[in-house]
């Protein structure tokens, strides 16, 4: 028989105002094996902890129950309590009468009934806890990075200058993510391309730093500190190890219809080609959608005239596999598509852009050289139409659109405004808002920048509609503020689109088995405490991969991911759940069902000698590798000889809690 | 005099089926209004007079017959407000309150056409009669 201690938190009047503590530990003491029992204002509190250390010496107690907060919040704290006067961590059962019962019931009596029944439970399993050691697991010094954006690149080469080893898994060509494709950024319109191309050079020289581009992680296995994954590095046709970024071949292909992804579609290239000149990798790929090569068999103009012998037609997809401690997710964004919103004519009109293609234009390096031209005619406007929040701020129940602020276009569309005046004096400039929306260092001061210093007539008001007239647009909105309905004649209208994750992160979350919310952004352990930690152990967030934000933020939780990742990897090792499955070797006979659920490959199979009444002999028996198991329990509900049983949380110790609860 | 004094928000939100209170006051259904230069108010100020209380307002402006129903706005509004619908709840509210049937059961046999659908009649009935 055990000897149980009960201990009832009043947790302020988070408990105490629903439920009659004093009720709840009187009526544990008449439960069987309860030696002591009391309560106090707040358990978790040092007094509250010391109370529970003397009680456990005081009454040799063998088990405690704390009547509290969800374990959640204080199961370590109170398992520590236990270790420290002696007993075993494992011998504490948390019954939680704060979140499933004081704060969901209004009623006192109620309340206290229910948090007697919980009491009641947590005693029942005491009763068959055993205590239990946790045993250890080594940590892989060497973590992934997945996305080389700069949220990528920046947590990469912060754990790399900490002496860890980092992979780079980019799925693009090269590295750089969105920012390679910026102009100049706000708050400072510093050059993009100028700030990051050193970080990517750095990143390319770290002797700790791997990139492995144009390559996508295929399937993931193990648990924090032991993750091993296989990547699929895509074939580009070209030998990575010849290439010398020449770009010859890229002027000599004479297939010249595939889109130019990094100019946002804005021009063509050739199916051979470097995404852009400063590219880590400088290593060129094949498009073979676009290759005439792969379409009739002949041409290979390329191949005859790389001097490098690089191109290599029969390249196939590669899977390399590698093990990791830790993983970050840094998979960053793309603008949604702004086809859906016809009211804005964005399908009938060139001159009608989303805010990326447009940072592509003004880009020395972009299409147009940097010059500000209409895309549908090459002419220079006179009149821009800036829309903010295009599929930004719609309801769930909307149509189309996002129901979130996607944070960062208030800021850029000042910027953009602000440089044409700059360089265009003579170009009227006119921005839709609902909101000027800049909270932020030097934020404000910028926005007021452009309406004050450019002199950028900011319009309070959506606008309703754009249509394609003549040699212009038709731009009709609302001025909210003069309460009036206006119409421009526009040369070009910038959207302001919303963004979104990457399409892959859906599939990605699933692969690492983390959390993400209802718009495929991944989500973080805790909102406020824990913001750079998926709640999956082991799996950290860097970047827009997590939510929308600009690059300041984007780098500061990129270091944050990093020195979070540099904490696990610096460690020889982890503790491990004690709490694992095991097959009853009477009972298993091998049938192999439990391997099919496990969703951790924990299980394998031995044949092993047994000797009991029923049979004796060799037999096939499932075996769980405790290192690896992670106590979900699949197994033991699939078993159909019932042989799987959950330490911590066995068969009997969940009977006797229902078995309780419905005395 | 003042019949419309008894027309209250919850009456409107409850005949439209319109929740105000999604509404973030954008304009972008103003700025679609094809009506917007003959209306006294416009949609997006419906929506938010609703909000406020200010019914009589709206049901003594002759704004509500200047709406061309195109449901322009109700298509573009990014927070799914439907203020057409706000629009014509006014409206219908209107023609409850001053008792002005334009209907009763007995004018629909003379009316029956057989290409008209049998919801016209219905919607009809339920518009223009108490
Ligand atoms: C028009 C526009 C203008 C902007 N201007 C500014 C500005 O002036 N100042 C500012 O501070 N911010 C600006 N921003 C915001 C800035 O672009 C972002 O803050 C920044 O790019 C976020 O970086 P990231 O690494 O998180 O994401 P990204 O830049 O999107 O990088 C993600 C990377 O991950 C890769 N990836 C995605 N999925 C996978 C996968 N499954 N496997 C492997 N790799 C994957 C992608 O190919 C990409 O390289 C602007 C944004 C836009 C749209
Ligand atoms: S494949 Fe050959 S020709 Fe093309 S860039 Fe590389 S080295 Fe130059
Ligand atoms: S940042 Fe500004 S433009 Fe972008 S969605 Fe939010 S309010 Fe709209
Ligand atoms: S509890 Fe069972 S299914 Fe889950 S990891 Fe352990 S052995 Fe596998
Ligand atoms: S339905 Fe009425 S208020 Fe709405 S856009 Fe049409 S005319 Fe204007």
């Amino acid at each position: 028989m055990q000897r149980i201690g009960v201990f009832v938190c009043w947790c302020g009047s988070n408990i105490a105002a629903t439920v009659d503590v004093k009720a709840v530990a009187e009526a544990a003491k008449h439960e069987p094996g309860v030696v002591f029992s009391t309560d106090y204002q707040y358990m978790c509190s040092e007094n509250g902890q010391a109370m529970i250390r003397e009680a456990i010496k005081e009454h040799r107690l063998t088990g405690v129950v704390i009547c509290s907060c969800s374990p959640r919040m204080h199961e370590a704290t109170f398992r520590k309590t236990a270790v420290s006067a002696g007993l075993n961590p494992y011998m504490v059962e948390i019954a939680n009468i704060r979140e499933q019962c004081s704060w969901i019931h209004k009623d006192m009596a109620e309340g206290t009934e229910k948090a007697i029944i919980l009491a009641r439970a947590a005693i029942a399993k005491v009763h068959l806890n055993a205590p239990l050691v946790a045993g250890t697991s080594p940590v892989t010094k060497r973590a992934l990075v997945i996305g080389g954006g700069i949220a990528g690149i920046q947590t990469a080469l912060d754990i790399a200058d900490a002496g860890f080893e980092v992979d780079i898994v980019e799925k693009a060509p090269t590295i750089g993510g969105r920012m390679a494709q910026l102009d100049k950024t706000f708050p400072t319109l510093d050059c993009s391309a100028c700030i990051l191309t050193p970080k990517m050079v750095d990143a390319a020289q770290h002797e700790k730093i791997n990139i492995i581009s144009y390559a996508e992680l295929d399937s993931l296995s193990g648990f924090v500190g032991n993750f091993t994954a296989k990547i699929r590095k895509k074939a580009r046709f070209i030998d990575e190890t010849k290439c010398t970024g020449c770009g010859i071949c890229t002027e000599k292909c004479p297939s010249r219809k595939g889109l130019n992804d990094f100019n946002m579609g804005l021009n063509t290239r050739g199916a051979v080609y470097i995404p852009f000149a400063q590219a880590i990798p400088n290593v060129a790929v094949i498009d073979s959608a676009q290759c005439i090569h792969f379409r009739t068999g002949k041409c290979g103009l390329c191949e005859k005239n790389c001097s490098a012998g690089a191109i290599k037609f029969d390249q196939k997809d590669e899977i390399l596999e590698r093990e990791y401690g830790a993983i970050v997710v840094a998979t960053g964004f793309k603008p949604i598509d702004a086809s859906a919103f016809n009211e804005y004519a964005y399908s009938d009109s060139p001159d009608v852009v989303t805010s990326l293609e447009f940072e592509r234009i003004m880009n020395a390096a972009g299409p147009t050289k940097g010059k500000l031209v209409r895309p549908s005619d090459g002419k220079h406007p006179h009149e821009i139409v800036f829309i903010q929040c295009v599929g930004s701020r719609c309801t769930e129940d909307a149509t189309k659109g996002k129901p979130y602020c996607s944070k960062i276009c208030c800021m850029y569309t000042a910027k953009h405004a602000m440089l044409v005046r700059e360089k265009y004096p003579d170009v009227k400039v006119h921005v839709f808002y609902i909101d000027a929306r800049t909270p932020g260092k030097n934020f404000d001061e910028f926005y007021r920048r452009a309406v004050e210093q450019y002199d950028v007539d900011y319009i309070k008001g959506m606008v309703g509609k754009v249509s394609v007239e003549q040699d212009h647009l038709h731009v009709q909105g609302s001025d909210l503020i003069n309460n009036e309905q206006i119409h421009i004649n526009a040369d070009m209208v910038v959207l302001a689109t919303a963004i979104e994750p990457d399409p892959t992160a859906r599939a990605l979350g699933t692969m690492l088995t983390a959390s993400m919310d209802t718009n495929d952004f991944f989500t973080e352990a805790h909102p406020k405490l824990r913001p750079v930690e998926s709640p999956t152990a082991g799996v950290f967030l860097s970047g827009v991969a997590q939510g929308p934000k600009d690059i300041p933020e984007t780098v500061a939780q990129a270091g944050a991911a990093a020195a979070k990742v540099i904490g696990l990897l610096c460690k020889n090792e982890l503790t491990c759940n004690p709490c694992v499955a095991h097959a009853n070797e009477a009972l298993c006979n091998g049938c192999s069902q439990c391997e099919r659920v496990c969703p951790y490959g924990a299980i394998t199979y031995e044949d092993k000698e047994v000797r009991s009444p029923e049979f004796r002999g060799i037999k096939r028996i499932a075996v769980v590798n405790g290192a690896i198991c992670q106590g979900c329990g699949a197994c033991t509900v699939t078993c159909p000889s019932g042989a799987m049983d959950l330490k911590g949380f066995s068969n009997s110790q969940i009977m006797a809690e229902v078995d309780a609860i419905c005395r | 005099m003042s019949l419309t004094n008894t027309v209250t928000a919850e009456d409107l939100i409850r005949i439209s089926g319109v929740d105000p209170s999604k509404c973030m006051q954008c304009g972008k259904c103003s700025g679609a209004c094809p009506s917007y230069d003959e209306m006294e108010y416009h949609p997006h100020q419906f929506v938010a007079m609703v909000r406020k209380g200010q019914i009589e307002k709206l049901m003594a402006s002759d704004a509500i017959y200047q709406c061309l129903s195109c449901f322009a706005c109700l298509e573009r509004c990014p927070r799914n407000v439907e203020p057409a619908k706000l629009i014509e709840a006014v409206r219908v509210a209107v023609i409850r309150q001053q008792g002005m049937n334009h209907m009763t059961a007995n004018d629909i046999p003379e009316k029956l056409d057989e290409k008209l659908p049998q919801q016209a009649i219905v919607s009809a009935m339920r518009k223009y009669s108490k």
